[in-house]
């Protein structure tokens, strides 16, 4: 396997919601720069978007390392947060634990997580109740 | 049409994000939740929302979407305002329902 060309680091507040998208905002950024095509761009930001807010709704912030490959990009979100009881259950399209609160902000529609399979090439879920929860992403560039 | 012809068309009232308005606009979505939104809302997209925080830009950000329209007489909150300036995204307000402005964008767009 070859290393990556390019390795990014962010952390998230957890306790601001209204910077979420800062660092999937900075990711668009630098893949423009690298000249990836429109369509990976748009698959990665919205993709890391979701899992942001998240970490920022449902776990307390966390952090994103991002690792750009000639043929891949690889997004691992991290979080210290409560872990998700029924990932299967989590995935299902409507399905969300958010907060009225969070919902008069315009999320909480539960399609966070299945948002985030379809926009994917790969993605695993890694949780445990009480310790924290990692999505891994990755999006191929084809 | 650039978003600047929508505007004067729709007679919007220009909030914010002034640096986009020469943008070519094409097709639309209206929608309130911001997941369904950026799973639908396509490149160069007129977005119709009641939504006023800042989320609105990061997801018009992410989606490409060349404008936003608030119904309803809403604004964007302060803080919306001053990102959308920074990322160029214009932010229209109007008192019309969103029924009424995706009637009138739907020969525009
Ligand atoms: N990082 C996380 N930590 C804990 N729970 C999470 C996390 N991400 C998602 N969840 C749980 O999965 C549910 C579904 O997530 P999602 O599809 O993004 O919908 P929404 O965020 O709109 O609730 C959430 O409501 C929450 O219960
Ligand atoms: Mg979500």
């Amino acid at each position: 396997m070859s290393e990556p060309l390019m390795k990014l680091h962010y952390t998230v507040d957890g306790t601001d919601f209204t910077v979420a998208g800062e660092a999937s905002g900075a990711v668009k950024k630098v893949l423009k720069q690298l000249g990836i095509s429109a369509d990976v761009i748009r698959k990665v930001a919205i993709a890391m978007y979701e899992c942001e807010i998240n970490m920022v709704i449902h776990a307390r912030g966390g952090v994103i390392d991002v690792e750009i490959s000639p043929d891949k990009i690889r997004m691992i979100h991290k979080d210290v947060g409560p872990g998700i009881p029924d990932v299967e259950k989590a995935m299902t399209e409507g399905f969300s634990t958010a907060s009225q609160q969070v919902r008069e902000l315009g999320f909480g529609a539960g399609m966070g997580l299945p948002n985030m399979k379809k926009y994917t090439d790969e993605m695993n879920i890694d949780t445990e109740l009480g310790v924290g929860t990692t999505v891994d992403m990755t999006v191929y560039i084809k | 049409m650039t978003v600047k012809d929508i505007a004067e068309r729709l007679e919007l009232t220009l909030k914010c994000g002034e640096d986009g308005v020469g943008r070519e606009v094409s097709g639309g979505y209206v929608g309130d939740l911001l997941s369904l939104v950026m799973g639908k809302a396509q490149s160069g997209n007129a977005w119709v929302t009641i939504q006023t925080n800042i989320n609105i830009v990061a997801v018009a950000s992410l989606t490409d979407a060349a404008m936003i329209i608030l119904a309803e007489g809403l604004s964007p909150d302060p803080n919306a305002a001053k990102r959308a300036d920074m990322e160029g995204i214009p932010v229209y307000s109007s008192e019309k329902t969103a029924f009424e402005l995706v009637c009138e964008l739907k020969d525009l767009v």
